[in-house]
Order: structure tokens, then C-alpha cells, then sequence
């Protein structure tokens, strides 16, 4: 087997996934001379991500239970279109142990980590204890489930306040709620409950100490194969979000200096090796203003701002993600790669900042961004594409490298003045500011910062 | 009547009220799911609901019609 001749690793691959995610694994899978299958809901229709694969086949209704996470019909279409692997991209069943197992099953390779590993990360408890115990520091808080409020109460007195209660469910902001003060601790441990038994259908909580002043999300590309061998691509700072939505990444982060990326990424490998995990995968850390780093979660799956490493390493992380699946041994020599120059992402979603950023469904009538030297853009939409209720409001990823920080913002300024939008509200005005803020060009940037200052955001520029 | 209109697209995700249930503004009626997002749907005065005119997985419009408050 080679993934450069004549003999391709895989006979055809289905992608199980829609939008830019799904054009993006496509185009890399033709590179490798792998042919690719795309789906599709009735929502979707004359969607960017068929033409991009060879051959398309619908799913179903544009509900996701009835479309994209349904497996059956997923396998069904695996069968009658001969595939040998499913990519799953992100979201959807990217992390789910059960359809990966399935896979299996169905004698079809899940690209992506074992069921095992996705299993014991997707319990936030048990990946917890598994950082732990991999000797990477964590959030303060609790590796056990709690039972009550009076439990609650007990570990916040020792934390301090704020805390946050969690969903050992959830993830990346889903299913957890913050409390100021032992009043508020009832009321909040039934919110996050509520809300964990209907998305999870688990209520098990657990208690973190939740940082202020707010910290930065700063995270470590990790790459795993079958041989054991373990390599981190550095960090990606994604401290630019909003309601634990991320809007802008970038790589290298401001705030890491060599030293603090070299214990971070050890730290990532660590835990990586201690789970034995086997494609690409993110270790999301809270950076606090001293510049201690500690473990948040682990994300078993290709990320959405995955292309910002890549810029800078020359790396395809989904070309990797196919190899390591097909048996191979990693492409990247084992003391990691050296990045190049700085790339930063800016993700275009059709939220109306001016109303709060609100959903904005609609039909797009025109959407263009101009192709100038230095700039990627992972598109799933495009003039005509209708954008729905069902599915995440991302459009596109606008991706600027530079030699430098200061090369890149401006080649992003430029390519976001150059950019038209009609038909939906995006996100482009509130990028545009933030491009031209003081503050990001600083770089003095915290997972809070939006929320605290949206409106001189929105009044600058 | 003080009606409480959609104020844009989404699925009916949770109808917290039924007629005859009295609310005070800020009150949850709804919530809708748009795009990944949760949006509670709140009553913008006091008073009795008088009607629900949605259901649970209904896809609505901006504009709406979700609930009168009489």
C-alpha cells in the first residue's frame, strides 16, 4: 500500500457530513486519488459538498435524526456505494463511540480514533482522571460525580466562587452553567441537569473551578498512528469566542512562548500516549494570566480551525488522519515540525451581530471572497445555497497566512473589506471590527472578551 | 391581546405554557432552535395565555404567531 501510486489506500470513502467540512475532506481525498461519496438531506439539495465528492447519494429529510445521524441509512448507502471507510468529518457522529464500533461491524474503517478513546474522553469525568493521571495539571474541580447541591456546595467553599457546573456529557460549553454564589447553586445544578437530560440523556455533573478574570483558550494539535508513535503540531489560540462558540483561531498564539509550548505540547503527548490515541486530536487547555496552562478536554476528531496548523506545518491533517486509519505510520518526524510564519482563521457565520447574533436563515444571493495570494477559504456555501434552520450557521472558513502576525491580520483585512455577502446577515461586520481592533492586534484577547465588549465592538470601525 | 411573535426562523423546541397559565414579562413561552442555537422566546407583558398556536417540532417563520396573552 502507498498513498502516492497507483494503489490507493482505500477503495472509496463515504463522507458522512455536509458543508465546508465535507467539500474540504473531498478535495483531499481526490488528491489522493481515493474516490469519494458524498450525502445529502432534502435541505441540501445542489449543495457545494456533492459536486465535490463523485458520486452523491440523498439521506433523507433535512432533520439531522433524519438525515445525517442516521446511521442506518448511512450504512445502507456505505453498501450500495461499495465503500471501505467512512470519514465523519465533525459534529454529527464524529464522536460517537457507538457509530465507530458500528463501522467496525459493518467491516468499514472509521477514520478517526478508536471507539475505546472516544468512549473515554467523551466522559469529561473520565478524561479528566486520564489527564491526571498522565500528569497534566486540570482545571481545579471535581474527578468524581456529585449528588447534590449540599455536595456542590461543599467542593465550591474549597474552589472559591465562581464555579462551574458541568455535564460529564457535554463539551465545549454544551450542558454547563456558572454559579456566583452558594444561593445560586439549586437552581443551576437543576438547569444543567434539565438541559443534560435532554441532549445527553445523562445527568451526571461534576464541579470545576471557573477562571476570572477569564482565561485563554488555547489548544495542542496532537497525531497519534498505531505504532505508538505520538507527535503534537503546536497550538491554535481560540480565545476569540462567544458563548463557547469559537470565532477566530490562530497559530502561533501571542501568548505562548517557547517554553510554555514545549511543557504543553509534552503535557498533550503525554495524555495522547496515555490513551492511546491513533489519528488527529485536540487537547483544549485554559491558559490564566501567569501562564499556567491546565487541561479542559480532549476532542476525539478532526477540528473545525484545524486548517490554521496545517497552514503553518504544510501538514494535511486529513490526508494524515486517512493514512494512520489505512495502517500507515505518521508523516510527521517525531520531534514535531517547526511552523512557518503565522495563520490565522476567521469562521463566517450567518448570525446577525447587530441583533445579538441571532440564527439569519435565508438564501444567499451573493457570496464573494476574493482570491488574493495567502488566503484559503473552506466554503460549503456559495450564491443560490439556502441556508437553514437545521444544520450549524458556519458558511465558510477565511484562512490568512503570513511570514508574520501583522502580515497575516492584513491580508485578512483585506480579503474581509473585499468580501460581499447578500441574501443572510453574517458575522462579517463584527469580524471586520475585530480585524481592525486594537485589542486583537495586541493580541490581548480572553474567552470573555466578546461578551464584555460587543458593543464598542459593534460601535467602532 | 399582546400576541408573541417569532422574532425569526427556528424549530418549536420546548412550549414551556399552556392556556390559562398566567406569566409575567420575561417569562419563557418558547424555545426555539435555529442553527444549533437554543433562543428562549420570552412574553413581553403580563397576563393569562390565552392560546398557543405552535406545537413542539414545528418549523416557524420570522413573524410568527407563537402565543396570545390576554
Amino acid at each position: 500500500m502507498s498513498d502516492s501510486g497507483a494503489d490507493p489506500l482505500f477503495r472509496k470513502i463515504l463522507i458522512a457530513n455536509r458543508g465546508e467540512i465535507a467539500v474540504r475532506i473531498a478535495r483531499t481525498l481526490r488528491e489522493m486519488a481515493i474516490p469519494s461519496v458524498a450525502v445529502y438531506s432534502d435541505a441540501d439539495a445542489g449543495a457545494p459538498h456533492i459536486e465535490a465528492a463523485d458520486e452523491a447519494f440523498h439521506l433523507g429529510p433535512a432533520p439531522p435524526a433524519q438525515s445525517y445521524l442516521n446511521q442506518e441509512r448511512l450504512f445502507a448507502i456505505a453498501r450500495e456505494a461499495g465503500v471501505d471507510a467512512i470519514h465523519p468529518g465533525y459534529g454529527f457522529l464524529a464522536e460517537n463511540a457507538g457509530f465507530a464500533r458500528r463501522c467496525a461491524a459493518e467491516g468499514l474503517v472509521f477514520i478517526g480514533p478508536t471507539a475505546e478513546t472516544i468512549d473515554a474522553m467523551g466522559s469529561k469525568i473520565a478524561a479528566r482522571r486520564a489527564a491526571k493521571a498522565a500528569g497534566m495539571p486540570i482545571v481545579p474541580g471535581t474527578e468524581e460525580p456529585l449528588s447534590d447541591a449540599a455536595e456542590i456546595g461543599s467542593v465550591a467553599d474549597r474552589l472559591g466562587y465562581p464555579v462551574a457546573i458541568k455535564a460529564a456529557a457535554g463539551g465545549g460549553g454544551y450542558g454547563m452553567r456558572v454559579v456566583n454564589g452558594p444561593e445560586d447553586i439549586a437552581a443551576t445544578l437543576e438547569g444543567v441537569r434539565r438541559d443534560a437530560s435532554r441532549a445527553f440523556g445523562d445527568t451526571t455533573v461534576y464541579v470545576e473551578k471557573f477562571f476570572s478574570p477569564a482565561p485563554r483558550h488555547i489548544e495542542m494539535q496532537v497525531l497519534g498512528d498505531r505504532f505508538g508513535n505520538v507527535v503534537h503540531l503546536g497550538e491554535r489560540e481560540c480565545s476569540l469566542q462567544r458563548r463557547f462558540q469559537k470565532i477566530v483561531e490562530e497559530t502561533p498564539s501571542p501568548a505562548v512562548s517557547p517554553e510554555l509550548r514545549a511543557r504543553m505540547g509534552a503535557a498533550a503527548v503525554a495524555l495522547a500516549r496515555h490513551v492511546g490515541y491513533q489519528s488527529t486530536g485536540t487537547v483544549e487547555c485554559l491558559v490564566t494570566d501567569d501562564g499556567e496552562f491546565s487541561f479542559l478536554e480532549m476532542n476525539t476528531r478532526l477540528q473545525v480551525e484545524h486548517p490554521v496548523t496545517e497552514e503553518v506545518t504544510g501538514i494535511d491533517l486529513v490526508r494524515e488522519m486517512v493514512r494512520i486509519a489505512a495502517g500507515l505510520p505518521l508523516s510527521v518526524p517525531t520531534e514535531g515540525i517547526a511552523p512557518r510564519g503565522h495563520a490565522i482563521e476567521a469562521r463566517l457565520y450567518a448570525e446577525d451581530p447587530a441583533r445579538s447574533f441571532m440564527p439569519s436563515p435565508g438564501q444567499i444571493t451573493r457570496l464573494d471572497i476574493p482570491a488574493i495570494p495567502n488566503l484559503r477559504v473552506d466554503s460549503g456555501a456559495r450564491a443560490g445555497t439556502n441556508v437553514t434552520v437545521y444544520y450549524d450557521p458556519l458558511l465558510a472558513k477565511i484562512i490568512a497566512w503570513g511570514e508574520n502576525r501583522a502580515t497575516a491580520i492584513q491580508t485578512m483585512r483585506d480579503a474581509l473589506d473585499a468580501t460581499v455577502i447578500e441574501g443572510v446577515k453574517t458575522n462579517l461586520p463584527f469580524l471586520t471590527r475585530i480585524f481592525g481592533s486594537d485589542d486583537f492586534r495586541t493580541g490581548r484577547i480572553h474567552t470573555r472578551y466578546v461578551d464584555e465588549h460587543l458593543p464598542e465592538i459593534m460601535a467602532s470601525g | 391581546m399582546a400576541e408573541v411573535l417569532s422574532p425569526l426562523p427556528g424549530l418549536v423546541a420546548t412550549i414551556h405554557v399552556k392556556s390559562g397559565d398566567i406569566v409575567s414579562s420575561g417569562d419563557p413561552v418558547v424555545t426555539l432552535q435555529s442553527m444549533k442555537m437554543e433562543i428562549p422566546i420570552t412574553a413581553e407583558s403580563d397576563g393569562t395565555i390565552a392560546e398557543v398556536l405552535v406545537s413542539e417540532g414545528d418549523e416557524i417563520d420570522t413573524g410568527a404567531l407563537i402565543a396570545r396573552i390576554s
